[in-house]
Order: C-alpha cells, then sequence, then structure tokens
C-alpha cells in the first residue's frame, strides 16, 4: 500500500509548493489541483484519503466544492481559511467537512489534523470502543458514566449527551449548529445561548481550571473541540 | 459702449475681458435696411451660400421667403432645420427651434427677422434672444433688420412716418454686432419692385403699410438706415484704434442721466437720451427720486416708472432709483457722485402760474446743477411730480369719511370757539379755527383739511363777523382776515402734510430694512444649508406674499429642492426647464422677464462673491408683484443676502470637508509610515536569514536552527501585524458587525489564552473570573481579539516570568462586568495612559520592535462598539492594568434548564 493519498485544492503555487516539501512520499502521495472544478475532477479520478480545501479558489467557493464532493463521497475534508473567511469556513464545515486550519497554520497542526480525520475515517465502519479515556477523565459509553480521577461525575442527560458527542468526534471541530442538532434536535439548531451554558457546565465539572481549559476547546465563532494532544 | 474717460488700467483690462468674451462668442452679422423689400433676405442668403462654398457648416434657422421665387431658389441646397409648431389660439405658428440648433450647433445659423416676437409659450418673447443665446454657444448668426426696429429709433421712426412699430431691437444688440452689413436700394427702385409687387406685405396691414411706402418716408428711413451704419462703422473703428492703441488722445468721457417720471411722455425722453448717449458715446444712467410724495402715487404711476426704467435699461442704460426729500437736489447730488456731465430732463408742460408757488423741477434743477449741463427736451416735466393716486388707492379713512370728519371738526371748533369767546375777541376764535384745521390736516390728509380751511372761513363769516348770520361782511377789514386765515391753513395742511409724507417714506423704509435686519440675522444665526433655505423661504414668503423655492445643486450636480414646507413650492418638469435655463445662464428667467415669461414663478440665479449657489423661484399670489422695480430691486437684495448666506454655508461645508480629507491623509500617511516600517524590519530579517540558510557550507547545525527559528518568529510577528491592520481597517471603515450572543466570559478567555499558550510560556497567567459572574452579551470573536492583543501587550512589556492577570467582576451599579489584564511591566507614564489607545501610538521600549501600535487601538474600537469604556491604570508595586467594561443591559434569554440528573 502507498502512502496517504492527499488531494490538494489550492490555487497559490507557493502554498502548493510548501506542502508538497512537507508532506513526502513515500508516507504521502500528493495531487495537486489548483482550482475548484479540477479538484472535484481530480476527486472523482484519485479517491484520495484526504482532501485539503482551500476556500479562496478562483473559481468556485469552499461550500460549493464541499457541496459538490460531500454528493457522493465521504473522504475527509479539511478546509485551509485565511482570517475573515470565518463565515465560509463555517458554512464548509456545516456542508459537511470535517475540521479547518486557520493560515498561517504549522506543520505539526496540519499533521495532527489529518491524524484525527484518518482516524474518525478508519472508524466509521468499526464500532467505537465502550470506554474512552483523556487525561483524568474516563467516559463509559455502554454505562453511561463520566468519571474524573475515578470519580463519577453526575451529568444531566444534555450534558451527558453533549459530552458524549464531543468524545465521539474527539479532536474535530464540532459547529455550533452540528452540536445542537445532535444534542437537542433540528428545532433548537439557532439556540446558541444552550450550548455556551452547556459547555460551561461541563467545563465546571470536568477541567481543573474552567478559565483555562485543557480538553473542551471554544473555537470562537466556529464551535467546539474536544482535544486531544 | 466702449468709451471710457481715461485710458486706466481697469478700462484697457474691461476692453481685453470684452475682447476675450467676443472670441468665445460666435458672431453676429446684420443685413440692415432701411425698409421691407430691399433685399436683406436675398442678400444674407447669397453671403451664406458663399460661405457654405467656402466650406463652412451654414445651417438656415428660420428665413420666410414670402413665396418669392428667387429668394427661395437660394435656399434650396442649404440644410434647413426643422421649425418649432407653437399653438396659439387655433393658429399653428411656426418659430425658430432654437434646442434643435444648439443641438446641430452650426458653424453659421440663419435667422431671418431679428425683430421678431416669438409665440406666446417660447422661451424668449423676442427673436433676438434667441440669437443671444446661439451666440453665447459660440454660433455664429447672419440676421436681418430694419431701420424702424431699432429701440432708440422708434420714436423717430414713428414720427416719420406715422407708423408706430412695436417689434424692437435693442441698440446693443446692432452695437455688439460683429459686422452690419447695409443692403440699400434706392427709394425709386423700392417702389418699382413694390409696384410689381416684389415686396411681400401681409394682405391686413396693406393700407396701413402702403401708406409706410411713400417716396418721403423711404427718404427719410433710407438716410436713418446710413446714419445707423455709419455710426457703427465709427464705433467699429474706435474699438479698433482702443485695441491697437492708435488713439492716443482720448475725448472727455461723457456721462448722462436721465430723469425718469411716471409720466408717458418719459419714455420718449429715454429714448431722446439713448440717441444723445449714441452720439456721445456716453455711458447713461436712467434716475427715478422716489420722494416721500411719491409714496402716494397712484399703482399706474408705480407701473409706467417701472415701464420707462426698464426700457432704459434695454437700451443700455444703467437704471437708478433714488430717495430723497427734493427730486431735483436728489438727481444733482447723485449725478455728482457719478461724474454725470448732462442732464437730460422733460420741458415742463405745466402752466406758467404754478412756478409762482414752487419752482418747477427744471427750474431747481437748473440752479443746483453748478458745472453739470442740464438739457431740457420734449417730454413732460419729469422725476418726483408722481400721478396723484386717488385717495382709495391710499390706506386711508374712506373719501367720504375723511371729508365729513373735516367738517365735523369744524363745527366743533367753531362751537367750542362760540362758547369760550362769543363774538369778543375774534383772533382767538381764527386761533381756536386754525387749531382745528391743523388737527384735520394731520389726521386726515391734504384735501380735507383744505375743505377744513374753506368751511373755517365761511362759518367764522357766518358766525362772528357782523353782519351775523349771512355771508356778506360790514368790514373790508375781515377779508384781510380771511384770506389771512385761509393762507394761514393752506400752509399748515401743506406742511403737516409733508411731515405725514416723510414720516410715512420713513416707516416703509424703515420697514424694508427691518425686515432685510430680521432676514440677514436669522440667516446669520443658521448654519446648516437645509435651514438657511427654510429662513429664506420663510422670510421671503412674508415679505412678498409668495410661495418660494431655493435649488441647489446636490452632490451630483443636479438642482434640488432644498426646502419644503407650507411656504415653499417645487418647480415641476415644465419650471424645471426655466430653473436649468437660469442656472445655466446666470440671468433671471420666467414670469415678469422677457425670458420664458409664461413661466408661473419668477427665478433668479443665486450667486456669491465667489460662484453661483443655485436658483431661487418666487410664485407670488399677485403675478404681476415684481413688475414693480421696487419690489424687484428689494428681492434682488434678499436674493444677494440669501445667495451670501447659502455660499458662506457652503464654504463652511468645503473647509470641514477639507479638514477631514486633511485628516485623512494624515492619518493614512502616517499608517503608510508606520506600516511600511513594521512590515519592513521582520522582511529584513526573514530575507536575510533565508539568503544565510541558503549558503551551502559554513552554518553550523546550530546556527542552522537559528535562523529557522529566527525565520519562524518574524513570520509570527508579521502576521499579527497584518492581523491587526486588517481589523483596525474594518473597525476603521465600519464594516465590522457585532455579532453578540449571551455567553460566559470564561469561554473567550480560555480560547485566548489558549492561543496564547505559546506566547505564555513560563509565566503564570491567574485568571479569576467571580463565582456568579453573569452571561454577557459579545460578539466572541471580537472579545477575544481583545484578550489576545491586551496579553501580546503584557506579554511585550513584562518579560518572562513576569506574571499576568486576567480578572473580571460584575458592577451592579454600571450594569456591566469589569475586567481586567494586569502585568508587572514597567507601567505606563502618567502623561501617556490616554494616549496608548491612540492609532501608531508606541510607548518607546527598550529593544525596539513591538507592532504598529494597533493592538490598544482595536482594542478601544472593539469595546466602544460593544457600548463599554477602557482605559488604563498603573497598579501599586509596578506594572499596568487595562480595564474594560461590557454592559450587561437587557436580560439574556430564558433557557428551560433541565433539573439536574
Amino acid at each position: 500500500m502507498t502512502g496517504t493519498r492527499i488531494l490538494l485544492i489550492e490555487d497559490e503555487p507557493q502554498m502548493r509548493r510548501f506542502l508538497r516539501g512537507s508532506l513526502p512520499a513515500p508516507a504521502y502521495e500528493i495531487v495537486e489541483a489548483p482550482t475548484g472544478e479540477a479538484g472535484v475532477a481530480a476527486a472523482a479520478r484519485h479517491t484520495p484519503d484526504i482532501v485539503l480545501l482551500d476556500l479562496g479558489l478562483p473559481d468556485l467557493d469552499g461550500l460549493e466544492v464541499t457541496k459538490r464532493l460531500r454528493e457522493w463521497m465521504r473522504t475527509p475534508i479539511i478546509v485551509l481559511s485565511a482570517r475573515g473567511q470565518d463565515e465560509d469556513k463555517v458554512a464548509a464545515l456545516d456542508a459537511g467537512a470535517d475540521d479547518y486550519l486557520t493560515k498561517p497554520f504549522s506543520l505539526s497542526e496540519l499533521l495532527a489534523r489529518i491524524r484525527v480525520a484518518q482516524r474518525h475515517a478508519a472508524m466509521r465502519n468499526e464500532d467505537a470502543p465502550a470506554v474512552f479515556a483523556f487525561g483524568d477523565v474516563a467516559i463509559d459509553r455502554a454505562k453511561r458514566v463520566v468519571t474524573l480521577r475515578g470519580e463519577e461525575v453526575r451529568l444531566t442527560p444534555i450534558e451527558y449527551k453533549l459530552f458524549a458527542t464531543l468524545v465521539a468526534h474527539a479532536g474535530r471541530v464540532m459547529t455550533y449548529q452540528q452540536l445542537l442538532k445532535e444534542v437537542w434536535g433540528p428545532r433548537f439548531a439557532t439556540q446558541r445561548q444552550y450550548l455556551h451554558v452547556y459547555m460551561g457546565h461541563l467545563r465546571s465539572k470536568l477541567e481543573q481550571k474552567p478559565a483555562h481549559p485543557r480538553w473542551l476547546m471554544t473555537e470562537p465563532g466556529v464551535g467546539y473541540r474536544l482535544k486531544l494532544e | 459702449m466702449t468709451t471710457e474717460a481715461r485710458r486706466d488700467p481697469d478700462a484697457l483690462l474691461r476692453q481685453v475681458t470684452e475682447e476675450e468674451r467676443r472670441a468665445q462668442r460666435g458672431k453676429l452679422t446684420i443685413f440692415f435696411g432701411a425698409a421691407p423689400g430691399v433685399g436683406k433676405t436675398y442678400a444674407m442668403l447669397e453671403a451664406a451660400r458663399s460661405e457654405r462654398d467656402q466650406k463652412r457648416d451654414v445651417v438656415v434657422g428660420i428665413v420666410e421667403t414670402h413665396g418669392r421665387y428667387d429668394t427661395a431658389a437660394l435656399t434650396l441646397g442649404l440644410e434647413m432645420l426643422p421649425r418649432r409648431k407653437e399653438e396659439h389660439r387655433g393658429v399653428v405658428l411656426e418659430e425658430l427651434d432654437i434646442d434643435a440648433a444648439l443641438a446641430r450647433k452650426p458653424g453659421l445659423v440663419l435667422v431671418d427677422e431679428l425683430a421678431h416676437t416669438n409665440a406666446p409659450g417660447s422661451r424668449h418673447a423676442k427673436r433676438w434672444q434667441d440669437v443671444e443665446e446661439l451666440l453665447d454657444a459660440a454660433i455664429d448668426v447672419y440676421t436681418t433688420l430694419n431701420v424702424q426696429h431699432i429701440e432708440s429709433l422708434n420714436d423717430v421712426v414713428a414720427q416719420v412716418t406715422g407708423v408706430v412699430v412695436r417689434e424692437t431691437v435693442p441698440d446693443r444688440v446692432l452695437e455688439e454686432a460683429f459686422e452690419v452689413r447695409l443692403v440699400d436700394l434706392p427709394p425709386d427702385e423700392l417702389l418699382e419692385r413694390l409696384a410689381e409687387g416684389k415686396v411681400y406685405l401681409p394682405d391686413q396691414a396693406r393700407r396701413a403699410v402702403e401708406n409706410f411706402f411713400r417716396k418721403g418716408n423711404l427718404i427719410a428711413l433710407r438716410e436713418l438706415a446710413l446714419r445707423r451704419t455709419a455710426e457703427s462703422v465709427d464705433a467699429q473703428m474706435r474699438t479698433y484704434k482702443t485695441v491697437h492703441g492708435i488713439e492716443r488722445v482720448w475725448p472727455a468721457g461723457e456721462r448722462i442721466l436721465v430723469c425718469v417720471s411716471p409720466s408717458p411722455a418719459s419714455a420718449k425722453l429715454v429714448r431722446g437720451a439713448r440717441r444723445m448717449a449714441g452720439s456721445l458715446h456716453a455711458e447713461w444712467i436712467a434716475a427715478y427720486v422716489e420722494t416721500p410724495a411719491s409714496l402716494r402715487m397712484s399703482k399706474a404711476g408705480h407701473e409706467r416708472v417701472a415701464e420707462n426704467l426698464r426700457l432704459a435699461e434695454q437700451l443700455g442704460a444703467e437704471a437708478v432709483t433714488l430717495s430723497g426729500q427734493s427730486a431735483a437736489q436728489e438727481t444733482i447730488r447723485y449725478a455728482r457722485s457719478r461724474n454725470v456731465t448732462k442732464i437730460v430732463v422733460g420741458k415742463p408742460t405745466h402752466a406758467r402760474w404754478r412756478d409762482i408757488f414752487r419752482p418747477s423741477f427744471l427750474e431747481e434743477m437748473v440752479r443746483a446743477s453748478g458745472d453739470i449741463d442740464v438739457e431740457a427736451i420734449t417730454g413732460e416735466e419729469p422725476a418726483g411730480r408722481p400721478v396723484r393716486a386717488p385717495a382709495q388707492a391710499r390706506e386711508r379713512p374712506a373719501l367720504l369719511g375723511a371729508y365729513l370728519a373735516s367738517a365735523a371738526v369744524v363745527a366743533l371748533t367753531g362751537t367750542l370757539a362760540w362758547f369760550t369767546f362769543g363774538r369778543k375777541h375774534l383772533e382767538d376764535v381764527v386761533m381756536i379755527y386754525l387749531l382745528g384745521i391743523m388737527l384735520v390736516a394731520m389726521r386726515f390728509g391734504y384735501g380735507p383739511s383744505l375743505l377744513a380751511a374753506v368751511l373755517s372761513v365761511l362759518t367764522f363769516d357766518f358766525f362772528f363777523v357782523p353782519p351775523f348770520y349771512s355771508f356778506n361782511v360790514a368790514d373790508l377789514q375781515h377779508i384781510v382776515t380771511f384770506g389771512v386765515m385761509f393762507l394761514v391753513a393752506v400752509v399748515i395742511s401743506s406742511l403737516t402734510n409733508r411731515i405725514r409724507d416723510q414720516a410715512d417714506a420713513a416707516r416703509h423704509r424703515e420697514r424694508r430694512t427691518a425686515s432685510l435686519y430680521a432676514m440677514t440675522r436669522d440667516l446669520a444665526g443658521t448654519r446648516a444649508l437645509g435651514n438657511l433655505a427654510g429662513v429664506a423661504v420663510q422670510h421671503l414668503h412674508d415679505l412678498f406674499d409668495a410661495k418660494v423655492a431655493i435649488l441647489l445643486p446636490d452632490a451630483s450636480g443636479r438642482l434640488t429642492s432644498a426646502a419644503v414646507g407650507p411656504f415653499a413650492f417645487a418647480p415641476d418638469d415644465k419650471e424645471r426647464g426655466v430653473v436649468e435655463w437660469v442656472w445655466g445662464h446666470d440671468k433671471p428667467a420666467g414670469l415678469g422677464t422677457d425670458t420664458l415669461p409664461s413661466a408661473a414663478a419668477l427665478y433668479l440665479p443665486l450667486r456669491d462673491a465667489r460662484e453661483r449657489v443655485g436658483v431661487l423661484g418666487v410664485m407670488p399670489s399677485d403675478p404681476r408683484r415684481f413688475v414693480d422695480p421696487e419690489q424687484r430691486a428689494l428681492l434682488d437684495v434678499f436674493a444677494t443676502q440669501t445667495a451670501a448666506a447659502l455660499g458662506r454655508a457652503r464654504l463652511a461645508i468645503e473647509a470641514q470637508q477639507a479638514q477631514l480629507q486633511m485628516e485623512t491623509e494624515r492619518l493614512r500617511s502616517s499608517l503608510l509610515s508606520s506600516v511600511s516600517h513594521d512590515l519592513r524590519t521582520p522582511l529584513g530579517v526573514i530575507s536575510g536569514a533565508a539568503t544565510a540558510l541558503l549558503e551551502p557550507e559554513g552554518l553550523s547545525s546550530e546556527a542552522r536552527r537559528d535562523l529557522l527559528v529566527t525565520v519562524y518568529e518574524e513570520a509570527q510577528r508579521l502576521n499579527r501585524l497584518v492581523r491587526n491592520l486588517l481589523d483596525m481597517t474594518r473597525i476603521a471603515s465600519g464594516a465590522i458587525k457585532v455579532k453578540k450572543e449571551w455567553q460566559p466570559l470564561e469561554e473567550v478567555v480560555g480560547s485566548a489564552l489558549n492561543r496564547l499558550e505559546e506566547q505564555l510560556k513560563g509565566r503564570v497567567v491567574d485568571v479569576e473570573l467571580a463565582p456568579e459572574l453573569p452571561l454577557v452579551p459579545i460578539d466572541a470573536v471580537l472579545v477575544e481579539q481583545v484578550f489576545i492583543n491586551l496579553l501580546e501587550n503584557a506579554t511585550k512589556y513584562a518579560p518572562p516570568p513576569s506574571p499576568v492577570r486576567i480578572a473580571a467582576r460584575a458592577d451592579a451599579e454600571r450594569h456591566a462586568v469589569v475586567v481586567e489584564v494586569a502585568d508587572r511591566g514597567p507601567g505606563i507614564p502618567a502623561d501617556q495612559l490616554d494616549r496608548v489607545f491612540e492609532k501608531f501610538y508606541r510607548l518607546p521600549r527598550e529593544g525596539g520592535g513591538g507592532g504598529a501600535g494597533l493592538g490598544l487601538a482595536i482594542c478601544r474600537g472593539v469595546v466602544e462598539a460593544h457600548g463599554g469604556k477602557i482605559w488604563v491604570e498603573n497598579r501599586e508595586g509596578g506594572g499596568a492594568v487595562f480595564r474594560f467594561t461590557i454592559p450587561t443591559e437587557g436580560s439574556p434569554p430564558e433557557l428551560r434548564v433541565e433539573d439536574a440528573g
């Protein structure tokens, strides 16, 4: 088996050069596409393992490319955005992109995101293990129990559901809309203040310093992420 | 007129500007003839054809061939403009289409019959005005004119031929013509052509016109035409000499003043003065003196004065209205002030005996004139002797009432005298009677006081003088008493009357002054353009009983109504045409003028000392109001005031904009200098380090790593800088939208700390959020940036391991959450605590570097966008503490919180 095949949809040659150089063969195989159209075509031809999608394409916007790709493929999409493209970024995430990185980003950040995306892709067809642990926290999804340093933490049903959802997508950003739909149901998709409040509850129960969290991260304007590394 | 007394620089300058104006203007060539039928149109067409043959762009605007074959033949092959058809009372009249001519913009246009009066509804009343507009548009014009149509010769022609010509052209047009070509035909030949039917005559006027074509008339007209042509050649010659400096000796400049009166004959006087001025090449002034007595003049009299002054203006005079006690003295005084050399007055026509009682105007004038010549020419006694108005025209008690009252006063004084003195002390009785007469004169005016005088004498005779109860007089001595009594009564009444008139005049003047003052004061107290227009509209409405429109150009240059309200009107599409014309030509037009007189309102250009400001429209409830030159002059004064105020306001706006622009410019340049410096430093480091890394040898792996770290750090710094610039631009341009959501503050604090993890390495970050901190309505992205900037600031000025503290507490009094970010750095000099939030302001710092001085400015922009305040203090024990507030007004949305499970 060859390395991870990455489809890089990016119009700027310098950026392509940087990524080409940073993700060397044989661990990675880079397929480059300078436009959205070319990217969609290349995705069909090369069946990549990961798609890195730039938001500032000259022909199609990121949302459009994401939608077209999501019509037929479930390959993880990581959006590369510049500052000031927050709304496009969230729209792409809501449309099915898996994660995002804001330029400029470091290679380690990129690799971490790729790893997370790959893991989720790999786990898609398997059942998640019942027990999941990070730091002092552990969740037993079979028993619906969360423990902190071995002590059970009492969570309300919604808190539990919220936490479980974040755990299920551990390492990935979850937009407000995705979390609200999943935990409260589609009717609550705009009621963000619920999320803010319940995330506050979770932090105060699970984090040592809720105002300086280690795990339950806020991505202002986008959503939340359970950070693992 | 081109004459000036001395060859002073101003005169030369005027000459030069005049020349320039002429050079930009089209050239007018007049084909001038003594009578219809001499072949002017024919000559014009021939000339036009030869111009066309020389490749000039010739167009026929309007030419009447009157069915004459040879004339019509000449128009063949010339481009004809379509005529404008104007329907008037069922008759379709064809006129020159001036707009078509202006749009076509030929090199030369032919316009027949300069003196023609346009159909009602045309833009200008007269065709010569059309021609002026064409000339203004730099189009050359050929036209035809007969001598009898020249304004100043109008009455001479009428005298010679007995035919009064109504269609006249101001002499100015002829004088300003580029060329006057005389088309001459001896009278015999003309009569021959007439007999052959070659001269077109309208049927209805055939009789009168045939009368016109008598040989004697034709000879006289021919002479007039030849003389007039000679005059204009002379004028051209003089102009030429002036311009080319040939004329060394300048003739003494003459200046003529003609006294205008309400008399119908005054028009003749004005024309006579015009001829005199023309032959002397003199400037001339037409003056009317408003005396206290003239205020009582009838409306018709006022209108005639207005007409006469207008006529004079059309003939090229400067028309002035003076005001004073005595017409003669005021005229002389003014004449001296203007260096007038000749005063023209009308010959007196009144009976000679009147001169015994008061000196005639002429006599007074001659006495006072000194070194000024006074010429009396045919006309009536002019100036200051107004046609008396019938009493009902004045605002006085009703005629009959006044006379009855005066009779009653006489009866009362008689009775009083009877019971006081009886028949003993006749001289005292006389005194009582005189007192009565004086009271009547004061209260009721001249007529009733005369009646009172007559009645007093009669009742005195009847009741007090023997034989009693009879008008007979026994003693001759009493006749003298009657005479003296009557005379004294007359003198008293006239004196009293004069005082009253003076008081009236003063009141009148005072009212005008007061209203002018009131408007000036209100205008001075108003700043905004729109308000100014409102003030002006209000005052103009009050004073002229009119609806008013003030149109000012907007940013795109389109004229828009600046004032609305009950006193204002908005010109409809038709009226807008007039407005545009006034704006474009900078001349009055509309109601009461000769340009577009069918308009519902009078439009005046508003211009201040610098430039045109707008257009004023006045729609009086009485359309004849502005025929009165006094009203018109008053309106002009008000218009000038309004224009000055508007101009001032506009200047103020422009100054403000200039100031703003300067400020923006200053900001931009400081931004540029700051940015270029701040961008260049990291760029220099990065590219320097990169070149070193590209060197194949000579670097240890440790040095390489150092360089790479440097490149990375500088790139980070560039990134921060660009981010700040971007944020600042968005805040400054107002493009930033604050999307507030109620949320816990700890979220943003947490994400900011998370982002700065690397930079905060190696120091203690103490976060102390009050336990019961309420939710705050914030835009998380923006407020996170505030924390990032404040924390970055702290790390910049206080090197590790100096601790950083973040705290927040609710302030119930302020309905706000107060947040602070504190460091243990060097603090901020007390005098700069306010300045640190200014754009591009940087505290001097050891080691240089740092940002562009935007971070704190962005913080302030964001905090203020949230309705809060940001400030900085120095901490006890060293360091700075930045505090900002987030208002928590309003209440967070209700949450349906589940029971704890």
